[in-house]
């Protein structure tokens, strides 16, 4: 029951009639219409989040200097980065901080800056220092270097994050009698209040749950600019959550490598971030297009807020302890309402991740797609779905037999 | 003797205690309350004037209960061009001063209903919020 192609899809964008819907826009119109007009009548479905994703980064080839350096240590603004690599490549991690941050010791520490703050000062055009140190080698003799460059002066700046996009998340909550900080934002005792972290009914991985769309080479909305799915993410465990009484609440679990040029992203859509009492990272700016392959690719991308849900999770033991516990399931229905009910009380809720800017990021590539710059990409594999990836396995404390 | 304005902040240990009362019985203070608030996780505020010869002996009874006392003179800012209403603010806001609009779910701050605890300077990733003198 093919509708089209990628090619007859990207024949239309190039000749200007494609027909681009956002995810909420497509749910308007399968409401109105039913699905079978809507499949035959949009090409394609944009999505879009804006969250804080800590396993991001970026790498760096700084050129070389004179004499040359092979650079064993490599600080950027302070931000210690990662030198393991050839002379004068290093990667910077989001979540970096520097050597002299306080961190905890005056809990709950600020994080004021970090390896996310680092990349945000470079899209933004700022100049960052560069600091390195060697041992010195007969063809790399110098052994220290201390400079200053922005993102026009280097080689190559290329964002690649490990893990982004998460399917689903949890709600966050806290059973605790103590004010608790998590990557999840500030949790009140006694459950003081609950955070969710998606964009529900407009985030990628939630409408294309099977991945019958988004695989290696899928071209993508990355930090403002053009990215890719680079492999699936780290932790790619996607499954179907099911409540205690056999109750399926929908998808959770899979994840996104994703990798982009850093030269053409904007700070407006990667922001240095801090979490108090967790750490520093950065917030990323992340849209995908979903072709509309068939009705079935539709109905999934059109699935509403009413009909994804998120499992309520204690952060102040279950969750530090690993233990695979929930306090039930709740739609991100309910959740935008800012009320829930857990446990029999009322409690509020609050997203960590921004709607607004989500909804900005589907209408950025739909206008994209429609003014005929961005075509879509056929993956050269679909990531696995739930039932196909493979299960998450835990890390024991063993000794070495 | 001019009365200061000032903004108490309570917890779930004293927020039941009949603090202000003691302020007017045991040190002679005159009190005029301008805002009072308690939350329903029991964090309690209170914007008053101030003013009596032991006003100093007020305070430190205050800080005794566990009561924070902050100059009014302090206000938070929002920096519209760094919030991008993610909403991390609006849930740990005691006062409802930090919300979301529905259904845009833009964060909207209500200066007038702002107590200065800034625990929102805290909860905000992108540090949009700040503290000014």
């Amino acid at each position: 029951m093919t509708v089209r192609s990628y090619g007859e899809i990207n024949a239309r964008i190039r000749s200007g009639e494609v027909v681009v819907m956002t995810a909420e826009e497509a749910i308007d119109l399968v409401a109105a219409k039913g699905l079978a007009k809507a499949a035959a009548e949009v090409d394609v479905v944009t999505t879009g989040t804006f969250g804080p994703m800590c396993s991001s980064g970026a790498y760096f080839n700084f050129g070389h200097s004179r004499p040359r350096i092979k650079m064993q240590k490599v600080w950027l603004n302070e931000v210690p980065a990662y030198a393991g690599l050839a002379a004068v490549d290093a990667y910077l991690g989001a979540t970096e901080v520097p050597e002299d941050d306080p961190l905890n010791s005056n809990f709950p520490g600020q994080f004021k800056y970090g390896g996310g703050h680092v990349i945000e000062d470079l899209v933004a055009g700022r100049k960052v220092r560069l600091q390195a140190e060697s041992y010195g080698t007969d063809c790399y003799p110098r052994r220290e270097i201390d400079t200053w460059f922005s993102l026009d002066d280097i080689n190559e700046a290329v964002l690649f994050n490990p893990r982004n996009a998460y399917q689903n998340y949890n709600c966050a909550v806290n059973l605790g009698d103590r004010t608790i900080y998590t990557y999840m934002g500030i949790l009140k005792a006694r459950l003081g209040n609950a955070h969710y972290s998606t964009s529900g009914q407009l985030s990628p991985l939630l409408k294309d749950p099977a991945f019958r769309t988004i695989g290696l080479g899928t071209r993508i909305f990355l930090g403002g600019g053009i990215g890719y799915v680079a492999w699936q993410g780290t932790q790619h465990f996607p499954a179907v959550h099911s409540g205690a009484n056999g109750r399926e609440f929908g998808p959770a679990g899979g994840t996104l490598a994703v990798i982009g040029d850093l030269k053409q992203m904007s700070p407006r859509w990667l922001m240095g971030s801090s979490f108090t009492g967790y750490g520093a990272t950065l917030t990323v700016g992340l849209g995908i297009p979903i072709p509309v392959l068939d009705s079935d690719v539709l109905r999934c991308a059109t699935a509403t807020d009413a009909e994804l849900f998120a499992q309520i999770v204690d952060y102040s033991d279950a969750y530090p302890d690993r233990r695979a516990e929930n306090l039930g399931f709740v739609s991100y229905a309910e959740l935008k309402t800012g009320r829930i009910t857990v446990r029999d009380r009322e409690v509020p809720t609050a997203p960590v991740s921004s709607l607004p800017r989500a909804r900005e990021i589907a209408a950025t590539l739909k206008e994209w797609i429609q003014k005929g710059d961005f075509t879509l990409t056929e993956p050269a594999f679909t990531l696995p779905p739930a039932g196909r990836a493979a299960a998450a396995r835990s890390l024991e404390i063993r000794g070495r037999e | 003797m001019t009365s200061r304005r000032i903004v108490l902040r309570f917890n779930a240990a004293n927020v039941d205690e009949p603090i202000i009362y003691r302020l007017a019985k045991d040190y002679d203070l005159v009190f005029n309350i301008l805002k009072a608030n308690v939350s329903p996780q029991l964090e309690g505020s209170l914007v008053m004037e101030l003013k009596g010869e032991r006003y100093q002996e007020g305070l430190a009874y205050l800080e005794a209960r566990g009561v924070s006392v902050q100059p009014l003179s302090q206000e938070v800012v929002r920096s519209g061009e760094r919030c991008t209403s993610c909403g991390a603010c609006t849930a740990v806001c005691p006062t409802g001063a930090l919300s979301l609009s529905r259904p845009a779910m833009q964060v909207e701050f209500d200066k007038d209903e702002c107590v200065l605890c800034q625990l929102c300077v805290a909860a905000c990733p992108v540090r949009a919020m700040e503290v000014h003198f």
